[in-house]
């Protein structure tokens, strides 16, 4: 069924499910208990005249033990949750791996060294502790991986920070979990887990820019790309760097998926995205530019250079 | 009216007043029973209207990438419904009930404030309206009923669809607290001779306990209601963090209404369970000092236990063991509760009364509900769970599961004292179970949505593995629940005008309120029947008994 908390990838995510089968087991015995009771009850207690009962009132001997087995419960689950809190939330003594900031509907993933900046999309290598970083740039998202580990809010104004290992090489799903406004649903992420060697090299390929030879239609992209209004919320490496809004397209055909994993990343879907993106993500803030069929195939044709 | 002279003209007038008298009767009424009824209609009416927005939202979910509604709809009508369902439903319906039953309860002929009481209907229907006349602006609110900061402020929410929603609660809460006071003033000042505190029907007990909680924890929405309005309309910054202000300063100050209230929303239900379970066991209540006292445990943890929405915020461990701490003890009082209850049914003679059955399913959905609850007090499970699915499972299990439920037992136990007539039971077991299977089927498949990563608040999903076939379940259980309500409101219509007749006493129960006729007069009582227990009309067919 594909129940992705319940899946564990990561020494993080089976600590949490090793916390949860306890925890479960305790209110299984629990639910046990009282279901169990209730069934008896009705069945062995159930009207069979019309005498009055006795009329018992209390035991203190039975308050005493149902007060008191519960709070030796709760104090078992409460030590076991602080043990697993621990293991999982480790002191942060050095700067980030990744940051993470999640925008108003798409995550932007940033690796300070060596400066690479991509979306939706968090490159790891398997076997090796990353530290994230995660921030926001306007309301309160969410970052979750379930099968990587827990997940922590993306604020505006500061940074929170998880711990996250994964075992095997993979694509694992991500979510924003914080209600952010109206493309909530599809503000979805991927975490690629690779080999060491495999990520080395991912990494120095995003580090430089794409901008192969242009020629062709390509080219006429390239140059409608910068006349149209492409370049004011987009940055590509080796075309222009500003602040950016929308996400950056440096390796744009690299990526797996567009738009917040609301499409594959085809080149159908990519010229369908860039023809009518608020059909596809209503009101998400890339507007529908009115493009022209050749302005279609040009700028999706110099894109799909981006690899 | 013998002295008045004859005036030509008089007659007339005194007709179309007739005519008109209805109306006015209920509109002027300052009468807590009418102002209870005035109450439990309007709640049941907008308990349709919340009903609807929930079925919008199921057949939007029934199926991956469905286009039923647009996102900004979406997100208007998951606000509303879940603001609908806890300020115009939830909370009202008890206080509805608590209006109508506990100056009957107490053998009292009226609130000690009339006439606040009826202001604070009053206010409270205002707020409801405004909240929905807000779709008539274009939008109504769509930051979700807890409205997290930043995207409840002007640079993300430019529409006035939110000032709608803060200054109808800010009613509302005045209204809430009104209520409340009206409460406590009248428990303490009007029970009627013999009537102890120690004596209080545990429904009165209750209420009174409720009162207090609402008296600490409304101010808190009020005033941060105010603080988001002056943000919105005035440009301050309390809750932005550019300007020195902080979001996270919204969430503490809204987790301090917004758990309390979530008590403010079970502790009544709790307190009609403690009536329905005795009289239908034929027992008293085990444990009656345990049950009272577990309310006040709980009523002041849950003071202290805010902070558990906020566990994936990032506050540092130190803030989440405390409340993880808080959180999971408040679980023991309402163990003592539940086993209490369960006790009292022991060695009894049951009478699967409609209300009964509604009772004995509230003990097992509560428990569910209660023990997700526990999970989420685990606080690195809250970390995986939170803000998903499994989240949307354990509240309707608390609030359906356990108040709705309890509400509906109290409904079929107290509709005769209301109306005098039966609510018919043949139809009343139709309810019970439509409600019970459709209610479990809508919501115990969001355990696992929950697990398999489904975020809450989404207005569609793409086809993972699993996700489509579960959410068709929930949505084809909520609309069997849809079917249950129509059940109810059929029942309720039919049993109005010829369900049987109830007398004073149909459930052979102890409480004042059966002493009376039904309906009662406007008056309540004749004569108070002399209490020296907690079993008053028990204690008049069983003089011989030593009385606890």
């Amino acid at each position: 069924m594909g129940l992705d908390v319940l899946n564990p990838a990561s020494p993080q995510a089976v600590e949490l499910l090793r916390l949860w089968d306890r925890c479960l087991w305790i209110c299984a015995f629990l639910l046990f208990v009282v279901t169990g009771s209730i069934v008896w009850i009705v069945i062995r207690f159930r009207r069979r005249d019309d005498r009055e009962p006795p009329q018992t009132t209390g035991n203190l001997r039975l308050e005493a033990l149902w007060t008191g087995v519960p709070i030796l419960l709760v104090a078992t689950l409460f030590v076991l949750s602080v043990v697993a809190a621990e293991a999982i939330d480790r002191p942060i003594r050095r700067d980030p791996d990744i940051v993470v900031t999640g925008h108003q509907w798409w995550w932007e993933v940033r690796y300070p060294n060596p400066g690479v900046i991509t979306a939706n999309e968090v490159h790891v290598p398997v076997g090796r502790d990353v530290l994230i970083g995660v921030d926001s740039a306007d309301v309160i998202h969410d970052f979750w991986a379930p099968r990587l580990g827990r997940k922590i809010d993306a604020f505006p104004g500061y940074r929170n920070y998880i711990w996250i290992r994964a075992r095997q090489a993979g694509v694992y799903n991500g979510f924003c979990a914080e209600f952010c406004g109206a493309q909530h649903a599809w503000m979805r992420f991927r975490v690629v887990a690779e080999d060491p060697a495999a990520y080395e090299q991912w990494l120095a390929a995003q580090a430089t820019p794409a901008l192969p030879a242009y020629s062709g239609e390509a080219l006429t992209g390239e140059t409608r790309f910068k006349e149209l209004t492409c370049v004011n919320c987009h940055n590509i490496a080796g075309i222009n760097r500003q602040k950016q809004f929308g996400p950056d397209l440096t390796h744009v055909a690299s990526r797996q998926m567009l738009a917040g994993e609301r499409l594959k990343n085809t080149p159908k879907n990519l010229r369908d995205w860039l023809h009518q993106p608020n059909i596809l993500k209503p009101e998400c803030f890339m507007p529908n530019l009115n493009l022209s069929d050749a302005d279609l195939t040009s700028v999706t044709a110099f894109l799909e250079t981006l690899k | 009216m013998s002295d008045t002279p004859f005036v030509p003209g008089l007659v007339e007038d005194a007709d179309r007043v007739k005519a008109h008298s209805a109306w006015l009767e209920w509109v002027s009424t300052v009468d807590h029973k009418r102002i209870g009824l005035l109450y439990l209609f309007t709640t049941l009416f907008f308990f349709c209207v919340g009903g609807a927005e929930a079925l919008l939202i199921r057949i939007q979910l029934a199926w991956p990438n469905n286009t039923f509604l647009s996102p900004d709809e979406y997100n208007q009508i998951f606000t509303m419904h879940g603001t609908t369902m806890i300020f115009l439903v939830v909370v009202p319906v008890l206080l509805g009930l608590a209006n109508y039953l506990t100056p009957l309860m107490i053998g009292a002929s009226d609130m000690a404030l009339p006439r606040l009481n009826a202001f604070s209907f009053w206010v409270f229907l205002f707020g409801g309206i405004l909240l929905y006349f807000s779709f008539a602006t274009g939008q109504a609110p769509n930051a979700g009923w807890f409205s997290y900061a930043p995207l409840s402020e002007n640079s993300y929410s430019i529409r006035p669809g939110l000032d709608y929603w803060a200054l109808a609660l800010l009613g509302i809460g005045v209204g809430t607290v009104a209520t409340a006071i009206n409460l406590i003033v009248t428990i303490v000042t009007l029970r009627t001779e013999g009537l102890t505190i120690r004596r209080l029907p545990l429904f009165v007990w209750m209420v009174l306990i409720n009162s207090f909680l609402i008296i600490f924890a409304l101010p808190a929405l009020n005033a941060s209601l105010v603080m988001l309005l002056v943000d919105r309309l005035l440009n301050a910054h309390f809750f932005t963090h550019v300007g020195g202000g902080s979001p996270v300063l919204w969430q503490h100050y809204f987790w301090s209404f917004g758990h309390p209230e979530v008590y403010i929303m079970v502790l009544p239900a709790f307190g009609i369970i403690s009536e329905v379970i005795p009289v239908f066991s034929r027992k008293p209540i085990f444990g009656y000092g345990f049950v009272a006292a577990s309310t006040v445990a709980i009523a002041l943890l849950s003071v202290g236990v805010w902070a558990h929405h906020m566990f994936a915020v990032g506050l540092g461990h130190a803030w989440e063991y405390a409340f993880g701490a808080s959180s999971l003890l408040i679980a023991v009082p309402t163990g003592v509760k539940i086993f209490n209850w369960i006790a009292t049914m022991w060695g009894g003679s049951i009478r699967f009364t409609t209300s009964m059955l509604f009772a004995i399913a509230f003990l097992f959905t509560f428990t569910i509900g209660g023990l997700s609850g526990v999970i989420f007090a685990t606080v690195p499970i809250d970390w995986q769970v939170t803000d998903t699915y499994f989240v949307v499972a354990h509240m309707h299990y608390v609030l359906f599961g356990g108040t709705a439920f309890a509400v509906m037992a109290g409904l079929y136990y107290w509709f005769p004292k209301m109306t005098g007539r039966m609510l018919d039971e043949r139809r009343g077991v139709w309810n019970f179970w439509l409600m019970f299977i459709g209610f479990n089927t809508t919501f115990f498949v969001q355990h696992f949505l929950g697990l398999a990563g489904m975020p809450r608040r989404v207005y569609t999903y793409g086809d993972l593995p699993g996700w489509a076939v579960m959410n068709l379940i929930s949505t084809i259980g909520a609309f069997v629940l849809g079917i249950s309500v129509l059940v109810l409101l059929w029942n309720i219509r039919i049993s109005r005008q010829t369900g049987a007749p109830a007398g004073d006493n149909p459930w052979n129960a102890w409480t004042l309120e059966w002493a009376t006729t039904s309906p009662p007069p406007e008056h309540n009582f004749d004569a108070v029947p002399p209490v020296h227990g907690r079993r008053p009309l028990w204690d008049l067919t069983h003089p011989q008994e030593v009385r606890p």
